[in-house]
């Protein structure tokens, strides 16, 4: 396992290599630059300007210096928030859009698990159709359409929630939490009720009805195990997505997480932000899968049992 | 980690058990947050102001910042030399308890409060300034406005690398505290000038502290370094979260200062602010979405603040295509245009259907303009210009950055123009760093545009049009119009005198309409009952220090 885990790291550094290559050609090839403004920049600012953020030296030693900047993990000086430093600016976001994850992810799991498992209990039943039917609208339904309309419902008619931000109000972490995390919820309901019925067909579950086991330990015990194996693939992915999903919602509820920055530094063609923001969620997203991997292993004994093999030969 | 394995813990529960636990879970964190108090009214009781601010400061450093949400912060920290009634927009004493001005409007001399201070305790004086305004003319620290010091003799000059010694620049201190300044040309807006956040006087000691005095990116104004010389003083700078600011106990007028602070709040997204304000979180709101103006003026007219602001909405033509090169063709397109149905119809709040560049009223003068909406005339013009029906008019774009509301115009003028002229234009939307980089390249046929006063005279928005002036961007040149903006009007003897330059100079221009006046601006805000004491102007800006809020209204209670 630990073979396997340093074999996956070392495969991320051309990964992470490409990402970064990719990545600062395409800021630096796209129209318009970072210090151009409505009122037109007179000359000698911009000369200014450029100087000072070694934009004058060729492409080429600006990438190099580059790499050497984030071999020492440090992603440069922002061009738009004068004086911040990419590195500090994530840190200020990345707490924040963490925090958010981990809940919306929380709930996902929470709500999406019971529903999966509550609905292969009684396969094709009104159990069944009913968490189901919930999780396809789950699916369907944007966050940014579900978020505007919690946030009408529960923050203005009923006056209950926060209708923004995160850690100022009690209870303004509700809402946005449960935006991000619904879709997953639906995706993993569906995932945990498909592996739980193919293992609750299996031959050691009927074993284990056979000995007069209770259901809730045959369930909770027995087929738990191996019916979320499929969920916890899908949480690397997932957690990827639910930085990606995060943007939306961090701008709906006015979350000062790191999704608002990445969009703005976009828009701001702000070229250090841009890149360390994306070198910074490549290597968050490598780590997730590497992780949502390990944890499948130990979940899983056949698979675990395969690879021990494959190392022996 | 920890975190993790708990949750590995929870799904090894029986469903059920996990099931109410989660329940429990989301029902004690409901309950918990219900019947907080908000916002606005714990700040009516408290005295602090909750502003909806559009965005992230991008800096507090007023030599640098270009924002209006930047120099909404900056005027609550600092003070310029003479401000702005916020009613009459006429100047009043600032730092500067009073001044004279020579004779031939050329010398000011500004005479200092001695009891100014800045929040640290420091005296201010007529030096600060001088250092001030040399730093703001330095060429590396990037200054986007170093051009509102231009009337000051010799800063031109000296900006552009001709002139070496900052002496020969027209600001010298004759003792602590008086301050002379020389301009180049009797210049009647100079006053307000003074009130721009450039001329703003900075800490020379905090800044020096931080970097090197023209190092861009130093931390001098960061939470718990700024040193200002405004009512209130940096509190708390929290990215992304919020900027606030107390009371500053050194201000000179501190008595007199009746809010305890201000919180600004970035409100990138205008949907959320419009929620924010509506549950009680913001006093006041930067922007009203253009959807929900309506609902507004009917059920709560008394919360929307609708008031002319000091901007133009045009469209630039390129010149330098042949199709635009024919006067005939672009005031052809400008006569097909009915504003006052763009106004109505596609805008919707208030905007002014604008014929000339000038917004009315800008320091008593009204542009005069013969632009009227006549198809019939401009049918006639394209004929002359050789495109009968429109018959054989090239294809072209109308440029505008991505927005809804710039799309939803340039629509309504491409069916106006199908409509009267029979010609075909397409639309075309850029982000808009790229738009602003085909803007500025020449790259475009028709591109919209916009200009926000910094100051309320003509010459702010007349000055653009000459032949290298950075703004043109339409290829439109006219060495008479350079003359009477450059020449006559900086030497007129008197007001009359001068508007009646303007007038000529402006007559020009929209007699060659190289640009295509649309509408004036208006600001639209949220604006909260227990706020008092807040004037509305044209260049919507705000006084701080005296602003109140009422704590007996509290009529928002349960936000709807």
């Amino acid at each position: 396992m630990f073979r396997l885990a340093l074999g996956r790291l070392l495969q991320a550094i051309p990964v992470l290599l490409a990402v970064i290559t990719v990545t600062f050609l395409l800021v630096h090839s796209a129209p318009g630059g970072p210090f151009s403004a409505d009122k037109a920049v007179p000359p000698e600012v911009i000369k200014a300007l450029e100087a000072q953020y070694q934009l004058d030296q060729p492409l080429w030693n600006q990438y190099i210096d580059y790499l050497g900047d984030v071999l020492r993990w440090d992603f440069g000086p922002s061009y738009k928030y004068s004086g911040r430093s990419v590195n500090e600016l994530i840190a200020a976001g990345l707490p924040i859009t963490a925090e958010l994850g981990l809940y919306a992810m929380l709930i996902a799991l929470v709500i999406g698990v019971s529903a999966g498992v509550i609905a292969s209990l009684r396969p094709n039943s009104p159990l069944d159709y009913l968490p189901m039917s919930g999780a396809m609208i789950g699916i369907c339904m944007p966050s940014f359409l579900l978020g505007p309309l919690l946030v009408l419902i529960f923050g203005i008619y009923l006056d209950w929630l926060p209708v923004s931000g995160w850690g100022d109000n009690p209870g303004d972490k509700l809402l946005p939490s449960f935006t991000l995390g619904a879709a997953y919820a639906a995706y993993i309901a569906r995932l945990s009720r498909g592996g739980m019925l193919e293992v609750l067909s299996q031959d050691y579950i009927r074993t284990a009805r056979a000995k007069g086991l209770s259901e809730w330990r045959i369930v909770g015990k027995h087929a738990l195990r191996g019916g979320l194996i499929p969920v916890v693939a899908f949480l690397g992915p997932a957690f990827a997505g639910l930085l990606g999903g995060s943007f939306v919602v961090e701008t709906i509820f006015q979350i000062p997480g790191l999704g608002r920055f990445y969009v703005q530094a976009a828009f701001n063609r702000d070229y250090t932000m841009i890149l360390g923001m994306t070198v910074f969620f490549a290597t968050l997203i490598i780590v997730f899968n590497l992780l949502s991997d390990m944890l499948a292993l130990w979940l899983d004994p056949k698979l675990r049992h395969e690879l021990a093999r494959g190392n022996n030969e | 980690m920890q975190r993790t394995e708990s949750l590995v813990a929870l799904h090894c529960l029986p469903p059920k058990i996990a099931v109410r636990i989660c329940l429990g879970i989301l029902l004690t964190s409901l309950i918990a947050c219900v019947d907080g108090e908000n916002r606005v009214n714990t700040g009516n009781r408290d005295g602090i102001l909750h502003w909806g601010n559009a965005s992230e400061p991008q800096t507090l450093d007023p030599h640098i910042a270009t924002g209006v949400p930047e120099s909404k912060i900056m005027l609550a920290l600092m003070e310029g030399l003479v401000l702005k009634d916020t009613k009459t927009l006429e100047p009043i004493p600032g730092v500067a308890h009073s001044w004279d001005v020579s004779e031939d409007g050329r010398v000011y001399t500004f005479y200092l409060r001695e009891n100014a201070r800045w929040s640290n305790g420091d005296k201010l004086t007529a030096e600060d300034f001088v250092w001030s305004w040399w730093r703001a003319l330095q060429p590396a620290i990037g200054n986007l406005y170093a051009y509102m010091f231009f009337p000051i003799k010799n800063a031109k000059a000296y900006y552009e690398g001709e002139l070496k010694d900052f002496k020969q620049v027209g600001v010298h201190a004759l003792d602590n505290y008086t301050l002379k300044v020389t301009l180049e040309n009797p210049t009647p807006y100079f006053l307000q000038l003074l009130d721009h956040a450039s001329l703003f006087p900075v800490h020379r000691g905090t800044i020096e502290k931080f970097g090197d005095a023209d190092e861009r990116g130093t931390r001098w104004t960061f939470e718990g370094n700024m040193v200002g010389n405004g009512a209130f003083q940096l509190n708390e700078w929290r990215i992304n979260r919020h900027v606030s600011v107390s009371r500053n106990p050194h201000y000179w007028d501190a008595k007199n200062v009746k809010l305890n602070g201000v919180v600004f709040y970035p409100t990138e997204n205008i949907t959320t602010e419009e929620r924010m304000y509506r549950s009680g979180q913001l006093h006041y709101t930067f922007e009203v979405p253009v959807d929900k103006v309506q609902s507004y003026r009917e059920r709560n007219a008394e919360d929307l603040q609708i008031y002319p602001y000091l901007g133009s909405y045009f469209y630039r033509f390129n010149t330098r295509l042949p199709h635009f090169s024919d006067k005939r063709v672009r005031r052809a397109l400008a006569m097909a245009v009915d504003r006052e149905k763009i106004s109505e119809h596609v805008l919707k709040a208030g905007q002014v259907p604008s014929y000339a560049i000038t917004p009315p009223d800008t320091m008593g003068y009204f542009p005069e303009s013969d632009l009227r909406f006549d198809p019939e005339q401009a049918r006639k013009l394209l004929a002359e210009a050789g495109y009968p029906d429109g018959a054989g008019f090239p294809p072209s774009d109308i440029l505008y950055n991505t927005s809804e509301e710039h799309r939803k115009v340039a629509v309504a003028i491409q069916q106006m123009w199908k409509q009267y002229l029979n010609i075909d234009v397409n639309l075309l939307n850029q982000e808009w760093k790229v738009y602003l980089d085909s803007a500025s390249n020449g790259d475009f046929e028709i591109a919209r545009a916009s200009w926000i006063g910094d100051y309320v005279d003509p010459n702010n928005f007349l000055d653009m049009w000459l032949c290298n002036g950075g703004n043109n961007r339409t290829g439109w040149c006219n060495e008479e119009y350079d003359r009477l903006i450059l020449e006559e009007a900086p030497t007129a003897s008197n007001h009359a005198e001068r508007i009646a330059i303007f007038t000529r100079a402006e007559k020009m221009l929209l007699a060659d309409m190289p640009v295509l006046p649309i509408y004036i601006y208006t600001s639209k805000h949220l604006i909260h009952p227990a706020i008092k004491n807040f004037p509305q102007n044209i260049l919507n800006q705000p006084s701080f220090k005296d602003i109140y809020l009422d704590p007996g209204d509290q009529q928002m209670e349960g936000g709807h």
